[in-house]
């Protein structure tokens, strides 16, 4: 393998690239930047949104060029060279243009031709593209009809058909379920131990980034902490600690408690417990909580890093102002589903299916990419019609129901959908208006939107134009606008950094204590211990269900519950698909 | 009703907004209208410079000689042939050698005197509709003038000459402008059509249509929301052309802005209709635009915009019935040329209604109906 100069393959010293947002309006995408990734290892930048990952890595692939700065891959200056590093490298962007109308076979084809792959190294390529992805019995599947972790495998494989020197990864597991996430991981991991393949990869998942050799903290565009996961976890060493409430509070509401505190640096419901970063080294005092020690994970110290060198509070605001609803009864169900069937063509996507939701409740639906969430979603917000079965929302039928039923139901969708042409101000009147708002109700809700949700500054730019975590920001904001009874939220946090998901639980929480149901699908896992119940769906059916708790005991094996709620899923899912397996046999 | 009300207002202006806010579809909703219009105007309307006639000039009298001068003496007009005998008329248009054949019969003279009234006899190549529509036109205008000369000389009030047209090869030649007054309506179809085609599918392809959906507004609501907008655009596209033809190309308007205004209003709700439909059932913006331009094409051919309806094969003419174009050609050109009032209209007012009371409440269903 070529390792360019002094032992790295990519290196960057002082690399600088500005972009205009708008006219007059210069942002620093990255700030003096320089790192090094070495040959034949995983090297992983983090760091939240905006933070200049992408930046970077288009930059190392010269698709763009640096303003100030020089840039080295494989031995060669990416400013003057690029095609000659885009000839030994692939490029796998977050967006990986995959073709939806063509099979899976084609779409290899497609880009095999573009690369120039003759006939013989195809031969001697694709049986082990096919081996690493599993992907060979789909061969013939349209690309548009293959799942989410799918699709990401087929992309990753289009963009292997050549073997690289170097493999750029732009979030490869944005958007893809655990299970999905750890097969990825798998194939990357067994290209650099078996080939001795050299990767840059972008990601927001901690434990991904714990998984490589090196790893550079980004932070709006300056380089925060580099190093290896063990070097930048010792930044939180003796901070890390379990709390536990011995009064039985949730872990949610405990957490909600924890960090909104000026000494904690960071609070995350693990395992029933919650897990707490703090400021100092001592546990805090407070009654009827317990501090343990524990070691630090990669995502305690980059909050640290975050908090300690930028002191931006993850939820300094994000804690609603809600008007205090008068105490209602907390048992009162306000959603109910029985025997819940949707069937497209022969393939059922929800199959008897049956929950009920209280009020004030948080419920999360877990499940991997096709599991049935949104299907189930989308008929309880009467978008699509049950084949059969009963549901009823806030006690009726949306689908059915007069119009006035759907006032009291707020709606985010998986992807951002609002309209992009107008401006951030114009969306939220178009909807204050579409609810029935009026006058100086509607302009007191939109203030309201504007200020909670942090988009004042923005109020008069298109929507459109928004990055992402404004643009989720702005969706939800639009729909709590005529303070819904029950607010139905679609992977809120997918891609989302681990700043906004902390703000957006915040969010959350508050809603759910003053009355509000709420209705969540999520594939990261650990974000199940934010809910008071979830269900767990796989192809349709349902796993498990029950609070966090129960739902690890579940899935525990001989006795021990699942530590985690990711190892929990990952082993019902199993289970599920053993189970019908076995039954597909006996059929 | 009132909450109703408001709601509509609301997608009004949303719509509007979408649809107006970039000053880049600003310009593409206005720009190609006035340059199609002038393209038609001057290149595919037949405008004559000098149209070649024949004179059979049978009474060889003071008034047909007075009648003659006008004629040539208008500029338009190059006689190319003196005929002596209505014989050789077959022979001078079938082999083109004129486009016209002027008759002035033997009483011509005497007609006019006697206050019987004259008659000057138009035969015109029929084969090419449209310079045959023009010619005839310049030549009942020179007798227009010819008339207003006559009494103002000799006093009386009766116009002493009357015209009469028979086209060869095509019987039903119409006299009239009929090109521009029917780009009032064919013109603002395309955009109008291409405005309501794509404004659910768009939404429905971003995601938005969901979150429209999920509001208290209801699918009638939605409806007219959604086919407002385009209905204003398409009426402000039929005003520049309508001025165009007035002001720029000059053609007197006969009749009533009134009448010409319903019929717009109700021409262009059917097409909303349709586009609406269609775009309800697409499932993607690309898919809507495909339906748009499948339907385009059949829609102008099948108007009388270019060629008559009436010389269609009968299955074709049939066909054009559930053509919203033909019926606001037909309106468009019997309002601005003809002066025509609601009474005679009826017969291409009411179809349209029916193509909108269809199509509006068919993507209505299609709304809350079509799956995706």
């Amino acid at each position: 393998m070529n390792s360019g100069t002094d032992g790295f393959i990519v290196r960057g010293d002082n690399v600088t690239k500005r972009f205009e947002r708008q006219k007059n309006d210069m942002i620093t995408a990255l700030d003096h930047v320089s790192f090094g990734a070495k040959p034949g290892a995983l090297t992983a930048l983090v760091g939240p949104d905006g933070a200049g990952k992408t930046t970077l890595l288009r930059l190392t692939a010269g698709l763009m060029h640096a303003d100030e700065g020089t840039l080295t891959v494989l031995g060669l200056d990416a400013a003057k060279q690029p095609q000659a590093i885009q000839d030994r490298i692939s490029y796998m962007p977050q967006r990986f243009g995959l073709y939806e109308d063509l099979s899976v076979q084609e779409n290899l084809d497609l880009y095999a031709d573009l690369h120039g792959v003759t006939r013989e190294q195809r031969a001697e390529r694709y049986p082990r593209l096919m081996e690493m992805t599993a992907l060979a019995p789909f061969l013939d599947r349209l690309a548009g009809k293959l799942s989410g972790g799918m699709k990401q495998k087929l992309g990753l494989a289009c963009t292997l058909v050549r073997s690289p020197e170097l493999l750029l990864l732009d979030e490869p597991t944005v958007g893809v379920d655990p299970l999905s996430r750890r097969e990825l991981w798998e194939i990357v991991s067994g290209l650099v131990e078996n080939e001795g393949l050299s990767v840059v990869v972008s990601t927001s998942y901690m434990d991904e980034a714990e998984r490589c050799a090196h790893v550079v903290v980004l932070h709006e565009g300056k380089v925060l902490a580099s190093g290896a996961p063990e070097e930048l976890k010792s930044h939180a060493n003796g901070h890390s600690f379990f709390a536990r409430s011995l009064q039985q509070t949730p872990a949610r509401k405990l957490q909600a408690e924890l960090i909104d505190r000026t000494d904690v640096i960071d609070a995350v419901p693990h395992g029933g417990h919650v897990r707490t970063v703090l400021r100092e080294r001592e546990p805090l005092s407070m009654a009827d909580v317990t501090f343990e020690p524990t070691s630090p994970t990669l995502e305690d110290s980059l909050m640290m890093l975050l908090r300690g060198k930028t002191d931006v509070h993850p939820t300094a605001n994000a804690a609603l102002e809600l008007s205090k609803k008068d105490s209602q009864d907390h048992f009162e169900v306000v959603i109910e589903v029985h025997d819940l069937v949707r069937k497209f063509g022969d393939f059922t996507a929800v199959n008897r299916t049956s929950f009920e939701v209280k009020r004030g409740e948080v419920f999360g639906l877990l499940g991997p990419n096709g599991a049935g969430k949104t299907t189930t979603f989308r008929m309880l917000c009467g978008l699509l019609p049950a084949t059969s079965g009963n549901l009823k929302v806030a006690g009726a039928d949306l689908r059915r129901a007069r119009a006035e039923a759907r006032q009291n139901i707020g709606y985010v969708a998986q992807k951002f959908s609002l309209y992009g042409d107008i401006s951030v101000l114009e969306n939220l009147q178009f909807f204050a208006g579409a609810y029935g708002l009026r006058n100086s109700h509607a302009a007191r809700r939109i203030e309201w939107a504007l200020e909670n949700f942090e988009l004042e500054q923005r109020a008069n730019s298109t929507a459109g134009s928004l990055p992402g975590g404004f643009q989720r920001r702005l969706a939800m904001a639009a729909a709590l606008l005529h303070e819904p009874a029950i607010v139905f939220l679609d992977e809120p946090t997918s891609g989302a950094d681990p700043l906004a998901r902390r703000e957006f639980w915040r969010r959350i929480g508050s809603l759910a204590d003053h009355g509000t149901t709420i209705v969540v699908t999520t594939h990261f896992m650990e974000e199940a211990e934010y809910c008071d119940r979830i269900m767990i769906q796989d192809a349709g059916t349902m796993l498990a269900i029950g609070t966090p708790e129960e739902v690890r005991n579940q899935a525990g094996s001989g006795g021990e519950p699942a530590h985690s709620m990711e190892e929990a899923f990952i082993g019902i899912v199993e289970q599920g698909r053993q189970r019908a397996q076995r039954q597909e046999h006996a059929a | 009703m009132n909450a109703t009300l408001h709601r509509i207002r609301i997608l009004i202006r949303k719509e509007l907004l979408a649809i107006l806010k970039d000053p880049r579809s600003r310009l593409v909703l206005v720009l190609p209208v006035i340059l199609q219009s002038l393209l038609f105007g001057y290149a595919a309307t037949f405008d004559l410079n000098e149209v070649p006639y024949a004179l059979l000039d049978t009474d060889r009298s003071n008034a047909s000689q007075q009648f003659v001068n006008v004629l040539d003496g208008s500029g338009v007009f190059d006689r190319v042939m003196n005929l002596s005998s209505p014989n050789q008329i077959g022979e001078t248009i079938g082999k083109k050698r004129a486009l016209l054949v002027i008759h002035l019969p033997a009483n011509f003279e005497r007609d006019i005197l006697s206050g019987r009234g004259g008659v000057v006899q138009v035969i015109a190549d029929g084969r090419n509709s449209n310079t045959g529509n023009v010619a005839a036109s310049y030549v009942s205008a020179a007798v227009d003038r010819f008339n207003t000369q006559w009494n103002q000389l000799r006093g009386g009030s009766n116009p002493p000459l009357t015209i009469e047209t028979r086209a060869w090869y095509n019987p039903n030649l119409e006299t009239r402008w009929a090109m521009i007054p029917s780009l009032i309506g064919a013109l603002s179809m395309l955009q109008v059509l291409m405005l309501s085609a794509l404004s659910v599918a768009r939404e429905r392809e971003q995601g938005t249509f969901d979150q429209l959906l999920v509001t208290p507004l209801r699918p009638t609501e939605i409806m007219i929301g959604k086919a407002v907008p385009p209905i204003l655009i398409g009426l402000t596209q039929s005003s520049i052309i309508f001025l165009l033809a007035r002001f720029w190309f000059g053609i007197p308007f006969q009749g009533s802005l009134l009448t010409l205004y319903s019929g717009l209003l109700l021409f262009t709700t059917a097409a909303v209709g349709i586009g609406l439909a269609l775009s309800a059932f697409s499932k993607t913006m690309q898919q809507a635009m495909l339906y748009t331009f499948v339907l385009l094409m059949p829609m102008m051919l099948l108007s009388g915009l270019t060629s008559a309806i009436s010389n269609m094969p009968r299955a074709m003419q049939y066909l054009t019935y559930a053509n919203p174009l033909r019926y606001a050609i037909d309106l468009v050109r019997r309002v601005y040329l003809e002066g025509a009032g609601f009474g005679y209209l009826y017969h291409d007012m009411w179809p349209l209604v029916i193509i909108a009371l269809v199509t509006l409440p068919v993507a209505v269903w299609l709304f809350r109906h079509r799956l995706v």
